[in-house]
């Protein structure tokens, strides 16, 4: 708010008044504070010893780290075929339990907008809240170390991230479309078919590229809690300190990321 | 949609198919199928050992209803510190760092190296993954928060700098030349001209990244980077599901509460 005081008789511009600056002003001097405290708290619990010492530590990894073992490339490629199956498989299921929560979530298709809704939004909060290595720790102790257990983490993860960009479209949608279909006397599911999913399909296809394209990066760390993929060798590779095949394996990971990348831009690109 | 009307009248109507051309449609459905029978036949799953596993997966869900909070009260309580102190810790820095770095890669604010230096920064910020970046750096700094600090700040970069920089990119370019009018000098004219128009977004999305960087704390335990997740990574070990249930629900929790507290000040501020 711009506002004009006096200030020895002239009257000079200022951008806030001085209430507004003494607010900010507390507002600001409260947020250092607690940055300081939480700087403070970090510092407390590091060896600061070791952080002197890290350009040493850093380069001595680097030296070891180069060059990359490129023959160890053979051993890698079924490792990467299963990260990419991890990835599209678990977006595959997770975009099949999405769309029914998505359309049970949505204020405009909701069977029930008091009992239904707040259970859909749950499931949906409660999977996108909690990171797929989590879910994978949680899979992996349950039915086992492999690459299934990868794959149902990234779908479990995967559903309340689609689900809600979807829902979210589908409060979107022109409502005369939609009514145009019940005038015809449409039963509810052909009104959803041809009113409702003509006009959210290019936002799914959009969101299940999307969330392929960050599975593919998630699915490349899974490994490292036995969740199968290239993740598995690169936690090999860490645990027996051969550095020159996790400087391989690291390049091969950000080339799949930057590939996957270029994928879903250019597909984003064509269908919206 | 080249038939004229004449042709149309008195033909069934058919649905228009998503994909218009035939081929690419045709291409993609077999491929499809086919990538999907390969990868499901590569797969192997032990059927024995999942079907032993839905008995504890039962106790799991079990113990969401019956949750263990108390017995390692200390341990989350002192995880969950450790986990905000990161979380704010590396937000704040993530924004001071990411606002020139933001400013850098407009193509309408800075001159083309500069503008080529950021946007690398920002890719290699948003290509490597957090976790890696935590095992990289607890390599080099040590066990503890430190580390997990440096790597949400790192990713903070990625994520803020390349989402500022696209709005201040799409600014209106006006307001800002009319500070450039008065004689504005660049400081001047940036803390004018862009920031105004700019900082509803970026407190936007500063508290967005504040819920995904609390999020993220939570893994970065498991590689020793501090956190609620090595309290996690340990409850799950010693199969003491009701702990793990209660560090999720915390964590749940915790999300929602940042979720409509974010949901609440970019109303306000938009």
């Amino acid at each position: 708010m711009p506002q004009v005081i006096a200030g020895d008789g002239s009257r000079i511009w200022m951008l806030r008044d001085r209430k507004a600056q003494f607010t900010r002003w507390a507002a600001w001097l409260v947020g250092t504070i607690i940055f300081l405290w939480c700087w403070q708290r970090i510092s407390e619990a590091t060896e600061w010893f070791f952080v002197w010492d890290a350009p040493r530590i850093a380069a001595d990894i680097g030296n070891r780290a180069m060059p990359p073992r490129w023959s160890y490339m053979d051993k890698l490629w079924a490792p990467l075929w299963d990260t990419l199956n991890i990835a599209t498989l678990g977006t595959f299921f997770a975009l099949i339990m999405a769309v029914p929560v998505a359309f049970l979530a949505a204020r405009n298709t909701t069977p029930s907008a008091l009992f239904i809704r707040p259970i859909a939004l749950l499931i949906i909060v409660s999977t996108r809240s909690i990171n797929s290595l989590i879910w994978a720790l949680l899979l992996v102790a349950i039915i086992g170390p492999g690459i299934f257990a990868g794959m149902v983490a990234i779908a479990i993860r995967s559903v309340g991230f689609c689900a809600k960009l979807l829902y979210e479209a589908i409060e979107e949608i022109d409502a005369k479309q939609v009514e145009a279909i019940i005038a015809t006397g449409a039963s509810r599911w052909q009104v959803m078919a041809y009113g409702i999913v003509p006009q959210i399909m290019p936002a799914f296809a959009g969101i299940a590229v999307f969330r392929w394209d960050i599975n593919i990066r998630e699915s490349t760390v899974l490994g490292l809690v036995g969740a199968g993929g290239i993740g598995l060798q690169l936690k090999g590779s860490l645990d027996t300190l051969a550095w020159p095949q996790v400087t391989l394996i690291l390049i091969v990971i950000f080339a799949t990321v930057i590939l996957s990348e270029w994928v879903s831009a250019k597909v984003r690109g064509a269908v919206i | 949609m080249s038939a004229t009307l004449e042709t149309r009248i008195g033909q069934p109507w058919k649905k228009p198919p998503f994909i218009k051309r035939p081929w690419l449609r045709w291409t993609l459905i077999i491929g499809g199928l086919l990538y999907f029978v390969v990868a499901m036949a590569s797969m192997e799953v032990n059927w024995a050992r999942v079907w032993q596993g839905l008995e504890r997966g039962g106790q799991f869900v079990l113990a969401f209803t019956n949750p263990d909070f108390t017995s390692r009260a200390t341990d989350i309580r002192e995880g969950l510190i450790e986990s905000a102190i990161m979380t704010v810790a590396a937000t704040v820095v993530g924004i001071a760092l990411s606002i020139p770095i933001a400013l850098g890669a407009a193509r309408n604010i800075a001159p083309l190296p500069v503008y080529l230096v950021c946007r690398g920064i920002v890719a290699l910020s948003r290509a490597l993954n957090e976790i890696i970046v935590a095992i990289l750096l607890v390599a080099i700094f040590g066990f503890g928060p430190l580390a997990g600090f440096l790597t949400l700040a790192f990713a903070s970069i990625g994520f803020l700098a390349k989402l500022l920089a696209e709005d201040i990119e799409d600014l209106d370019r006006s307001q800002a030349e009319a500070v450039k009018a008065t004689g504005g000098s660049w400081l001047q004219w940036i803390n004018y001209g862009v920031q105004p128009q700019v900082m509803p977004r970026l407190i936007g999305l500063s508290m967005y990244r504040l819920d995904i960087n609390f999020r993220e704390s939570a893994v970065l335990g498991l590689v020793g980077a501090g956190g609620i997740g090595a309290t996690l990574n340990t409850a799950f070990d010693r199969y003491e599901f009701d702990t793990a249930a209660a560090i999720l629900i915390i964590i749940i929790a915790v999300v929602m509460a940042l979720e409509y507290l974010s949901g609440i000040i970019r109303a306000r501020v938009q």
